[in-house]
């Protein structure tokens, strides 16, 4: 069973790794609908400043690890767009399983308490 | 200002409201440790990290809603149908903190707001309907997809009034709320309905490969029929 979990967490790394490494170029590259919202009212240059109108964006500021190396899913250094987003896609991929996975596995539950419904039919299977 | 911007951005929402819904924020994800500690085993801590990374991974697909307008899937219902509705939660979180930190999408400031709407509330939101709804639909990789969807639609929907309440509270810019109401919520219909169809492939995909490892199909079984005797889940590991 542990191996068979280890298999299905790998098919779905792979997937994930996939649709953020290839799919993610073919994304909208419109605002989402909070960013049309907030741009709503207010009119643009080509360098995205606001020229004019009333709007919530208005008085939005840079956002404090603009500089950071993968800021805006992208990785500094890489000009190649298809490159540079499908890479940091799976840079996150990666390090939001093992960050998460990580924390997960150091707080989880350890032995056997209340909940043992899926253990005793795992236990069945594996002896 | 940048071209992938997908949450709330710093200056949006003044600092003192930011910081208040930081603080709930913290609160609520603490609560989500304790009461997700009891689900998190050695199968579900697995499982949860790759409902993250899977998350993740969804979020940079936007799909276009309208001219010029675009969405992306919040996940908190498909969270909670895989992993539960704390795991879940805290699932969501976990993307959000690393959008934040490592990809500058979501202002650090607005952090704890951009935490609130879419791993607290939309999540919540998305529990109750799941578990709503399965004591009605059947168990089944169908029911389940219905279920995501429907769930999901909702969840999104409430996600982007939460917004709305904290811009009343502390918006930057004076502006007409019902407005912005109107034009939060007419936009999340859409990206809820497409954030339900990609839950609802997703959950149904799972359910066929691997019923027992969606929570709502194990878990939320006892509160769907009460009456019944506490029939174990078949071993689908024997199956194949």
């Amino acid at each position: 069973m542990k191996k068979r979990l280890g298999w299905f967490i790998a098919g779905g790394l792979l997937v994930a790794a996939l649709l953020a490494g290839v799919v993610s170029s073919f994304a909208s590259s419109s605002p989402d609908g909070l960013d049309a919202a907030a741009r709503k009212g207010c009119t643009f240059d080509a360098d995205d400043n606001i020229t004019g109108g009333t709007c919530m964006a208005q008085q939005e500021r840079a956002h404090q690890l603009k500089d950071s190396p993968l800021a805006d899913y992208g990785i500094k250094g890489i000009d190649n767009e298809f490159l540079s987003t499908g890479l940091s896609g799976v840079l996150g991929v990666a390090v939001t399983f093992a960050i998460g996975g990580g924390v997960f596995w150091l707080v989880r539950r350890r032995g056997g308490d209340e909940h043992t419904d899926d253990r005793t039919t795992e236990g069945a299977t594996s002896a | 200002m940048n071209g992938v911007a997908m949450h709330i951005a710093n200056g949006i929402v003044n600092s003192q409201v930011s910081a208040i819904f930081a603080a709930v924020a913290a609160a609520a994800l603490a609560i989500c440790v304790w009461r997700g500690r009891a689900d998190l085993d050695d199968r579900l801590a697995p499982m949860a990290g790759l409902v993250a990374a899977f998350i993740f991974a969804v979020q940079m697909l936007n799909f276009q809603v309208l001219p010029g307008v675009s969405g992306h899937l919040l996940g908190g219902t498909l969270a909670v149908v895989l992993v539960g509705p704390w795991v879940g939660a805290l699932c969501v979180s976990t993307v959000l903190i690393i959008q934040c930190l490592l990809f500058a999408d979501g202002g650090l400031t607005a952090l704890g707001l951009n935490i609130t709407n879419m791993a607290v509330i939309g999540t919540a939101a998305g529990y109750l309907l799941v578990a709503g709804l399965l004591r009605v639909l059947p168990k089944t990789p169908r029911g389940v997809a219905v279920t995501a969807f429907l769930a999901s639609v909702v969840s999104v929907v409430v996600a982007s009034q939460a917004f709305v309440v904290e811009y009343a509270l502390g918006g930057t810019t004076q502006l007409d709320l019902t407005t912005i109401a109107g034009t939060m919520a007419g936009a999340h219909v859409l990206i809820g309905i497409g954030e339900g169809l990609i839950a609802a492939v997703t959950v149904a995909t799972v359910a066929r490969v691997r019923p027992d490892l969606v929570y709502a199909l194990r878990r939320f079984r006892k509160t769907a029929s009460p009456a019944g005797p506490a029939v174990p889940a078949p071993a689908v590991g024997g199956v194949a």
